[in-house]
């Protein structure tokens, strides 16, 4: 990671990356740009710079938000109408972290509104394009941070993973993208998608610089119950034993896929590492489980946007309901009302039974389907998503089409586990490829380790 | 016909915890503008989390063991969803499937036993101010912990039902959890009321009446339902199973509206806070800190104290243990413990500001000394009553009960010696003679004329009785 010192200034390497952000403005990365915030930081940090004084080890590192993260620079509206007007008075803990170490945040980035989507075609400020291709989606939800990563104008961007949200559109820009263990790193201050599987994580062009900010992101947080101890820096394994799913190898799969998974595992074997192909059974549920569970915290977790403490209000009759229904009906885009239906029905007393407890029976079942798996091998290697990026507008109409994009990467969620994307070339038409390794709870650093290694083989 | 009432509660209980349920902000809202007490978790800004309070746990702990409820060693929230403006999340974070009060029960003072089938620990909502055009909503309240105690439908007419809640009111006062407030809904009960003709095995169609606020207006809006639902089942009606708002003006109960349409409230774990684990150690420690209950001050003094006064003293769990210190200082005699009883519960009968009498107490020294010169006849019963007065003057309060009495002057005087002298004087007195003649000459009415001459001249200060044994003796 290039840091500022004295023959780099900050400010020198925030112009840069703003200069980029403004060539690129046509791929629709970013919902705001903090331009004055940014340069007046870098000048702060040179100023310490100068004056010998200690700096933090992401010194004037620009780098790009996800439009979930609570900050009071600009607005956070997760890219949803609902929340347009929305400044924050408070800073989301991870945001803290990284800037108490000097990073300068440069801009807001594009995303599904309230990360519902994978594809960034469900924002309000309407679709990122790809990196590779600008007549193919971004990936999502964190499309405009994996851009912004992978059109190198900064060199770290946040993300937010739900169920593939940062996987996904790493894999679909040739970029790294860690979705870190559940409780990993604070949820304090990130705009909720589902509760028990939202995790944050980050967007680098390297694995080194992905440790460096797990290593400053990650721990307990007070304002977060469900973030574990710290343990990133602690705990780290090496693993021989790579592991396949059997049910991921099928022809939903594209070729191209399948084939980049089979010569990453030949180039294992050939350097004395052991492929042992796994029998996940359960995992063929885990999207119908994912589903059920997440709508139902979603449908709960976007309740408080109505309209009258903050963000958009649609309507001032003076009847409650209509300026209720009004307000949700325009502020929340048509996936987001879908999300918010299906979780409604799944709740809903006669329907709670049968949808949501059998879900979270089901999600029992896929944490100890992981578990045993972990007991067989160190690491998982899986394709992250069925397909490499694929056309604007292709499936944005067709949500099924969509939800399937999701069927590799949900389980980790469910089951809280941490899954790192890792690039693994290009299709023939020069569209990224990507794979997932997925390790057992708290084997962040571990993951990020072998995929370091995994690169020196590869060089 | 004859009609057999079964009646449930539900009581929410406001915490007096220091902060919120889920956040640090001041959990005291009196006299403080709106919407200053809240917290951006409050608030319900995107991104916030709820922090969960141990002050209240630790406070259900207290309350479940007033109530002699099992402590859930696992106990876990769920979401309540609905959209109203008093709630910021859009859902109220409560307990409904894994509560950490268990089944326990509370006993009346007449001898019946009500069950409690749970209480749980959820945050309050905010509150609403309607104005013609437009209203205001004040976030102060939100996240207030509560505690909402469900009994088993064990009552059976409205006396009970009164003193149910009356009991509620100082189990949770005694146990500590509460300002137990009223009149600013620091305790608010909801009535299930069904009645059944007399010797039915089933129970009728019950109606909830919500939101009553006092004693007096739980037994009377339960007389009302009672009489309201009778009138029904007489005619060969049908009573809907419903939810009533009571008009404590008016003294009706009014429909809100009807089961059928209630809503669908959608319950999900919440995920944002892990269970709660408490350890046996954990639940026995803090057990142990629950002081002594309104039961254990009827068991140890209704053989010293009547039942009417102690029912009367038990309202104020500072003077019941003040009372008890005195028990403990002294012997618990059948003697000055009644007699500071009734000293109490004149001035808590009589007194329209009685509750400031209790902000300060005198110490349980201070009254031990005033019983015992009451029982030696040092201080007549009024004067009792004015030392005992004069106890709650701050500039009395330091000083015993002796310096007080000689201050006012009131004292007894019970020195035969001293007595005799002044009985001889006032015999000297011409005035006296007549009746000193009538008396010898067999006129008993004419004695209290004597003794008070005697008070008189002694200013007030000697022992009326011992006098009257003087003059006898002295004109025999």
């Amino acid at each position: 990671m290039k840091v500022a010192n004295k023959t780099v200034s900050a400010v020198r390497l925030v112009q840069d990356a703003l200069k980029k952000a403004h060539e690129f403005s046509d791929y629709n990365i970013f919902t705001f740009l903090n331009e004055e915030g940014a340069l007046k930081k870098a000048r702060e940090i040179d100023k310490k710079i100068a004056r010998g004084e200690k700096v933090g080890r992401l010194a004037g590192v620009p780098y790009a938000l996800k439009d979930n993260f609570l900050t009071p620079e600009g607005e956070t509206t997760a890219s949803a109408h609902i929340l347009q007007g929305f400044s924050s008075p408070v800073t989301a803990t991870a945001v803290k972290k990284l800037e108490d170490e000097g990073a300068i945040m440069i801009g807001r980035t594009n995303m599904d509104a309230f990360a519902h989507g994978s594809s960034t075609e469900n924002s309000y400020f309407g679709p990122t394009l790809n990196s590779h291709d600008k007549t193919r989606v971004a990936g999502g939800s964190s499309g405009g941070s994996a851009v912004a990563v992978a059109l190198d104008i900064v060199e770290f961007a946040t993300g937010t993973d739900t169920g593939g949200s940062i996987r996904q559109p790493a894999s679909f820009n040739g970029i790294y993208g860690l979705k870190p263990t559940y409780g990993c790193i604070s949820r304090y201050g990130v705009v909720a998608m589902a509760s028990s599987t939202d995790c944050v994580g980050f967007f680098t062009k390297d694995p080194d610089d992905m440790d460096l900010l797990m290593s400053i992101a990650s721990g307990k947080d007070s304002k977060d119950l469900t973030t574990l101890d710290d343990y990133y820096n602690t705990e780290t394994t090496s693993g021989r034993t790579i592991g396949v799913v059997k049910e991921f190898d099928n022809d939903s799969v594209a070729p191209e896929i399948r084939k980049a998974l089979e010569e990453k595992c030949e180039l294992l074997k050939s350097k004395g590492f052991e492929i042992v192909e796994l029998e996940m059974p359960a995992l063929k549920y885990a999207l119908s489980a994912y589903y059920i569970i997440v709508p139902a915290e979603i449908t709960s977790n976007l309740s408080r946007y109505d309209g009258i403490r903050y963000g958009f209000r649609s309507d001032d009759s003076n009847d409650l309901n209509k300026l209720y229904a009004k307000t949700r009906d325009d502020g929340f885009m048509p996936e987001n009302k879908r999300r918010i239906m299906i979780g409604n029905f799944v709740l809903s007393s006669g329907f709670y039974d049968a949808y949501f407890l059998k879900a979270a029976k089901v999600r029992t079942l896929i944490v100890k389907e992981y578990e045993d798996a972990f007991k067989k091998c160190d690491f998982l290697l899986t394709p992250v998503a069925p397909n490499p990026a694929f056309k604007l507008g292709e499936k944005v109409n067709d949500p099924v089409a969509m939800y399937l994009e999701d069927m590799m990467s949900v389980s980790l969620n469910l089951a809280g586990v941490p899954g790192l994307t890792i690039p693994a070339g290009k299709t023939k038409d020069g569209l990224p490829l990507g794979l997932q390794l997925i390790g057992p709870r708290r084997s962040d650093k571990a993951l990020i380790e072998f995929s370091k290694n995994l690169r020196e083989v590869e060089e | 016909m004859k009609y057999y009432p079964t009646i449930g509660i539900e009581c929410h209980v406001q915490l007096s915890t220091k902060t919120k349920l889920f956040s640090e902000v001041d959990n005291d809202a009196r006299g403080k503008e709106p919407n200053s007490c809240v917290s951006p978790v409050d608030y319900a800004l995107p991104g916030m989390l709820p922090r969960l309070n141990k002050e209240a746990v630790r406070f259900c702990i207290l309350a479940g063991r007033a109530m002699n409820c099992e402590i859930n060693a696992f106990s876990r929230f769920d979401r309540k969803h609905y959209f109203y403006p008093d709630s910021p999340k859009g859902y109220q974070i409560t307990q409904f499937y894994q509560p950490i009060i268990g089944a326990g029960h509370v006993d009346l003072p007449s001898g019946v036993s009500v069950r409690i089938n749970h209480a749980h620990l959820e945050g309050d909502a905010g509150k609403l101010t309607h104005f013609d055009t437009y209203s205001l909503v004040d976030f102060n309240r939100v996240d207030t912990p509560l505690i909402e105690i469900v009994s088993e439908p064990d009552i059976h007419s409205a006396k009970d039902a009164h003193d149910y809640c009356k009991e509620l009111w100082r189990l949770m006062r005694y146990a500590g959890v509460t300002y137990g407030d009223l009149y600013n809904g620091n305790m608010r009960f909801d009535v299930n009321v069904s009645i059944a003709p007399e010797g039915s095995k089933e129970l009728g169609t019950r109606a909830e009446v919500k939101n009553l606020n006092s004693f007096r207006s739980v037994e009377r809006a339960v007389e009302y339902e009672i009489s309201r639902q009778s009138k029904i089942l007489d005619k060969g009606g049908k009573v809907i199973q419903e939810t009533l708002g009571w008009n404590d003006a008016t003294g009706v109960t009014t429909g809100q509206r009807s089961k059928e349409e209630a809503k669908d409230y959608r319950y999900m774990p919440e995920p944002d806070l892990p269970p709660i684990h408490l350890s046996d150690e954990y639940i026995k420690s803090e057990s142990e800190k629950l002081p002594m209950m309104p039961a254990d001050y009827r068991e140890k003094f209704g053989k010293v104290i009547k039942e009417d006064i102690l029912e009367i003293l038990l309202d104020y769990p500072a003077l019941m243990q003040k009372l008890d210190e005195m028990a403990c200082d002294k012997a618990a005699d059948t003697v000055a413990l009644p007699l500071i009883a009734n000293l109490f519960a004149s001035v808590l009968l009589a007194e329209e500001k009685s509750a400031e009498y209790l902000n300060d107490l005198p110490s349980a020294k201070q009254l031990s000394e005033l019983a015992e010169m009451n029982e030696k006849k040092e201080l007549s019963s009024t004067a009792t009553k004015e030392v005992f007065l004069k106890m709650f003057d701050p500039q009395m309060k330091n000083k015993d009960a002796r310096t007080i009495a000689k201050e006012l002057g009131v004292v007894q005087e019970n020195d035969l010696g001293a007595l005799e002298a002044i009985v001889d004087a006032v015999l000297k007195k011409p005035e006296t003679l007549k009746a000193q003649e009538d008396f010898k000459a067999g006129s008993e009415k004419v004695l209290g004329f004597l003794v008070g001459q005697v008070m008189k001249e002694s200013k007030g200060k000697a022992n009326p009785s011992a006098v009257q044994d003087i003059l006898r003796k002295k004109l025999a």
